[in-house]
């Protein structure tokens, strides 16, 4: 009888664990995109926000696209997925790691086609390494921006 | 495993287990912070701030696999009534939720310098503060009931419950798109941290889970202890 009773628990654990597994996944799949902290300037242009929305728009900045207004602290540069590109202004401190090339999240609202940022965040990539060990692979030519730096911030902004 | 069952029989190899837990993790500990802050190289992009990885990473490993030795601990104590997986899991819960607590904390003084905020409401962090909850959840209910037994039963139904949370956590970074970078160390395509900053992070990794098997093991003799005390009252009163 003990036995009997322990397979019976083990089994409604099981299916237990099973369907709370389902339940969550469900609900996770429901939520989809709305968990995602931010969006892609693809998903502006597709689908362009009302001028009072607040919103999150993430991707790298563009290379050669930063300009500092003289006197005053507004920057403007644009942020791309690689596809489509959105216009940013902001008038505030930058992150240390903010840079043409890196990954950024930036909160803000879309007036008249430019973004108007409010924040911005930098995004830093899985890559760990010594500054030598960058030099070195520059020296040889492995240095690759695409791979190692371009290319892993843009996963997860470029579709 | 009921071999060890007896809590006499482990209370027994837990003496003499825990002395060689805690020189073991006080070398890894030492080893490990000392190549944290002296060998290991900054980083090619976010400089000195890189060293808090090294107990920011650990912790919240740590975090979750506690949760998860505490899950299948609270499976084993509801299926088989093994007494110990009980005692186990009820002891493991403060040390998961310390170290949840430290990675959330150094994970918020790394964020303000590098991402430039020092909270974000992004997956991997919101999953991360719900297994916070989780282990105050389970520490609360288990001191909610008179009767101890219910209070473990239902705890430990908790427990499972909440262990779905454990792969949103790590694939988290993945499914969406987040602040928190995707994984370094556990990732199909192998690590993408230089062997220079991988092995103190290895290190303190393994030392933050002898450091848990040693407090493990004091805080089961522990309960074991005081069990016995409370058996004895009880006989004491129901004697005189």
């Amino acid at each position: 009888m003990a036995m009997k009773r322990k397979h019976k628990r083990l089994t409604f654990v099981l299916v237990a664990m099973a369907l709370v597994g389902a339940a969550t996944g469900l609900v996770l799949f429901a939520l989809g995109d709305g968990v995602s902290l931010f969006k892609s300037p693809t998903d502006l242009v597709t689908a362009p926000p009302s001028e009072s929305q607040s919103i999150r728009l993430g991707g790298l900045v563009e290379e050669e696209s930063l300009r500092r207004e003289t006197g005053s602290a507004t920057v403007r540069f644009r942020v791309t997925d690689l596809e489509n590109a959105v216009e940013v202004v902001y008038d505030g401190l930058l992150p240390d790691l903010f840079r043409e090339g890196q990954g950024i999240v930036t909160t803000g609202k879309m007036v008249a086609g430019t973004f108007v940022a409010e924040e911005v965040l930098a995004k830093h990539d899985e890559n760990y390494m010594p500054p030598e060990a960058v030099d070195a692979l520059k020296k040889s030519g492995q240095w690759q921006p695409d791979d190692a730096e371009g290319g892993n911030h843009a996963e997860g902004f470029t579709k | 495993m009921h071999r060890f069952a007896n809590p006499t029989r482990f209370l027994k190899i837990a003496g003499y287990v825990q002395p060689w837990m805690a020189a073991v993790t006080l070398a890894l500990f030492a080893t490990g912070l000392y190549m944290a802050f002296f060998t290991a190289p900054p980083d090619y992009q976010q400089g000195e701030s890189v060293r808090i990885m090294y107990v920011h990473v650990p912790a919240a490993w740590m975090g979750m696999f506690c949760y998860a030795a505490m899950a299948i601990a609270s499976a084993v104590a509801l299926i088989w009534k093994h007494p110990l997986a009980d005692v186990a899991a009820k002891a493991t819960a403060p040390v998961g939720a310390a170290f949840t607590f430290l990675a959330l904390a150094t994970g918020s003084l790394w964020g303000k310098p590098m991402w430039g905020t020092w909270w974000v409401w992004d997956a991997r962090l919101t999953s991360m503060l719900i297994l916070l909850f989780l282990y105050i959840g389970y520490m609360a209910l288990q001191g909610a009931f008179d009767d101890r037994a219910r209070g473990a039963k239902a705890s430990a139904v908790l427990a499972l419950v909440g262990a779905v949370n454990l792969p949103i956590i790590k694939f988290s970074v993945d499914w969406w798109n987040t602040l928190h970078q995707p994984a370094s160390v556990i990732k199909m395509d192998g690590p993408s941290i230089h062997p220079d900053m991988l092995w103190p992070l290895l290190i303190m990794a393994v030392g933050f889970k002898t450091y848990y098997m040693w407090v493990l093991l004091v805080r089961i003799r522990q309960e074991i202890t005081a069990n016995k005390v409370r058996i004895l009252r009880l006989k004491q009163v129901h004697g005189g």
